[in-house]
């Protein structure tokens, strides 16, 4: 293999994962613009994702097989699953703590995230379950680069999600809504905004989209288990820190940038795959040093 | 002014609590007090000798727990910050020992200067760039370089990759060859008690102070001449040291260290004893330590289900008690 070929073909496998990170990231972003706070229980969310999609893909294969149609539903599944799971956290968990100290809140969130992990690890036993959808390893010849059809429906999926998210927010009264509150909650409520539902119906979204990111992940990858949400999550966060946290466009560029960086950064002699998270945070401590606000994040007089 | 979310409501006004929070509204007079230190340091005296080997094994755990959640403490409890890769800085302590004294033959005790030092190169690494960011960045740093350093344990030639460093030799001390577990155990109860009495000296310092400031409103702090960031800092790299010492002597007392015992489940077990009994409450955290290595053996039929109601539990202790299980004296 030619220098280039390797090369594009980084280009490839970094856009594919770079489209998990950026769902993610999304969810994170948008949880933290609204709410400020750091959803440790993303990444979880999406772990909870793959394992619904596991589930609803089983409960579907009678009727639509196993293959792209059953995919398709059993990801439309898992997200309003997941959605409705990330609004119930919502209100049990953060409603109550939202006006509390920080420090409460974070270990709070911290807690979400241990039910969730421990309580799949008590149903699945700790077991890696297999998650293999019939989707062929076809695929398309661009040149001497080979795209399966499964990297090209992920990054489609995932742009048409994101497309419809950016619709979501700027042409919906539910979006005007969520950038108003995250401007300035209070404001927003004495402006008539139900403030309650509009962070009810931002964790659903962004729920949804880790559950979404969840299935397809279990289904490319072709396995889930309870911890695979725990290094993503940290991922997630990095790919929103480097877009600029609290910027949907800030999320999706991160992520893509996150997923290409590290895998060219893995093909850096002496950083191999064993590395990539090592890489990954170093990249987060040097954005947090030189450009804590990111790519496109508006710097703000932060008020503690 | 506006009361934005996350920052604190006049509701979380409370009067200013002191290290041994609850304890001094049952334990009103010095004599009280100092009757009951007497008696549980007593009774911690003689326990292996009460209790038998296999609980000598569980009270040495309980009492490196202890040491580690008063340093974490110091970090969460005294100057409100939260630290999730708090494992990280108990391996540095751990292979330092490991590294130095089999691979390079050091005496145990010349090793734990040197351990303090990288934890606290470490602790100025991470919390340099991120303490003068919000608050929230430090928690999932720290859970960044938590992950580094175990990543860095396995895959490095010198700390032994996935089987870690075995043989590393049980320290004398004048004569005294520290190998039994009923050494270890008295070690260990000289260290806690020394870890409490700096914790007792560092709540009540100047230092101290500036954490309970910094704690309750950053900006009133500044505008007082408090530099956050440095007292910020500097907690941060004392609950370093408090760590970094607990590693050293948890990799004497195992002569074994792997990366295993140093992963993300391990921070949150260090974090849960700090939140269970209280953060910032001395009697609180230790009974915390406690409860979180004791728990797990009475629970042990539970299997891994165990953890599962520890999440919960803590889950409802922030909900509902978020001061922790020790009971709050004094006025909220």
């Amino acid at each position: 293999m030619t220098l280039t070929t390797i090369l594009a073909q980084q280009l490839v496998n970094g856009l594919v994962l770079g489209s998990f990170y950026a769902l993610v990231a999304l969810g994170y972003t948008m949880v933290f613009g609204v709410v400020k706070l750091l959803n440790f229980a993303h990444g979880d969310l999406y772990m909870v994702g793959a394992f619904t999609g596991l589930l609803a893909l089983s409960a579907v294969a009678g009727a639509a097989g196993t293959s792209w149609v059953g995919v398709g539903l059993s990801i439309l599944l898992a997200m309003i699953a997941v959605g409705f799971l990330g609004v119930v956290i919502e209100r049990i968990a953060y409603a109550p703590m939202l006006r509390a100290p920080r420090l409460s809140i974070l270990i709070t969130a911290l807690a979400v995230s241990l039910v969730l992990q421990n309580g799949v690890l008590t149903i699945s036993n700790g077991q890696v379950l297999a998650f293999s959808p019939k989707l062929g390893f076809a695929g398309l010849n661009l040149g001497p680069v080979f795209i399966n059809y499964k990297q090209i429906a992920l990054a489609g999926t995932a742009a048409v999600l994101m497309i419809a998210l950016e619709l979501f927010i700027t042409r919906t009264q539910y979006g005007r809504a969520m950038r108003a509150v995250s401007v300035d909650r209070d404001m927003s409520e004495l402006m008539g905004i139900d403030v309650n539902r509009v962070i009810a119906v931002t964790f659903f979204v962004g729920s949804a989209l880790a559950g979404a990111a969840g299935t397809m992940a279990g289904a490319y990858y072709g396995s889930v288990w309870y911890f695979m949400g725990f290094i993503i999550g940290l991922k997630a966060f990095t790919a929103a820190v480097i877009g600029g946290i609290g910027s949907i466009p800030g999320a999706m560029l991160g992520g893509l940038v996150l997923g290409l960086l590290e895998s060219f950064g893995t093909q850096i002699p002496g950083i191999g795959s064993e590395w990539k998270d090592v890489f990954s945070f170093s990249v987060l401590i040097l954005v947090l040093v030189f450009k804590p606000t990111g790519l496109l994040g508006k710097s703000e007089q932060e008020r503690m | 002014m506006a009361l934005e979310p996350g920052s604190p409501g006049p509701q979380s006004v409370e009067a200013r609590p002191s290290a041994w929070g609850g304890l001094s509204a049952i334990l009103d007079t010095p004599q009280k007090r100092g009757i009951t230190i007497v008696v549980i340091l007593a009774a911690m005296v003689i326990a292996p000798q009460a209790f038998g080997p296999y609980a000598t094994v569980i009270l040495t755990n309980a009492l490196l727990y202890t040491i580690l959640a008063l340093g974490l403490n110091v970090v969460v409890g005294y100057a409100g910050l939260l630290d999730l890769g708090y494992a990280a800085f108990f391996a540095v302590g751990a292979y330092s020992v490991g590294i130095l004294t089999t691979g390079f033959g050091w005496n145990f005790w010349a090793t734990i200067p040197v351990a303090v030092i990288v934890a606290m190169i470490a602790g100025v690494i991470i919390g340099g760039p991120t303490l003068r960011l919000r608050s929230d960045y430090l928690a999932i740093v720290t859970l960044g370089f938590g992950e580094i350093v175990r990543i860095a344990a396995r895959n490095l030639q010198i700390t032994g990759a996935a089987s870690g460093i075995s043989g590393i030799e049980q320290p004398w001390l004048f004569g005294w060859h520290i190998a039994r577990q009923v050494d270890f155990y008295y070690v260990f109860l000289v260290l806690a008690v020394i870890a409490i009495l700096v914790s007792v000296r560092l709540a009540n310092s100047r230092l101290g102070r500036a954490w309970l400031y910094v704690r309750h409103d950053e900006d009133a702090a500044e505008a007082m001449g408090i530099d956050r960031v440095r007292v910020k800092l500097a907690a941060y790299i004392i609950g370093a040291i408090y760590g970094s010492i607990g590693g050293a002597f948890f990799a004497v007392n195992l002569t074994a260290i792997s990366p295993q015992s140093f992963s993300f489940q391990q921070s949150t077990l260090f974090l849960m004893a700090v939140v269970l009994g209280g953060m910032g409450k001395i009697p609180g955290v230790i009974l915390g330590a406690f409860v979180v290595v004791l728990g797990p053996e009475l629970l042990r039929d539970l299997g891994s289900f165990r953890y599962l109601v520890f999440a919960v539990g803590l889950l409802l202790i922030m909900l509902f008690r978020p001061s922790g299980i020790w009971p709050s004296g004094g006025k909220r």
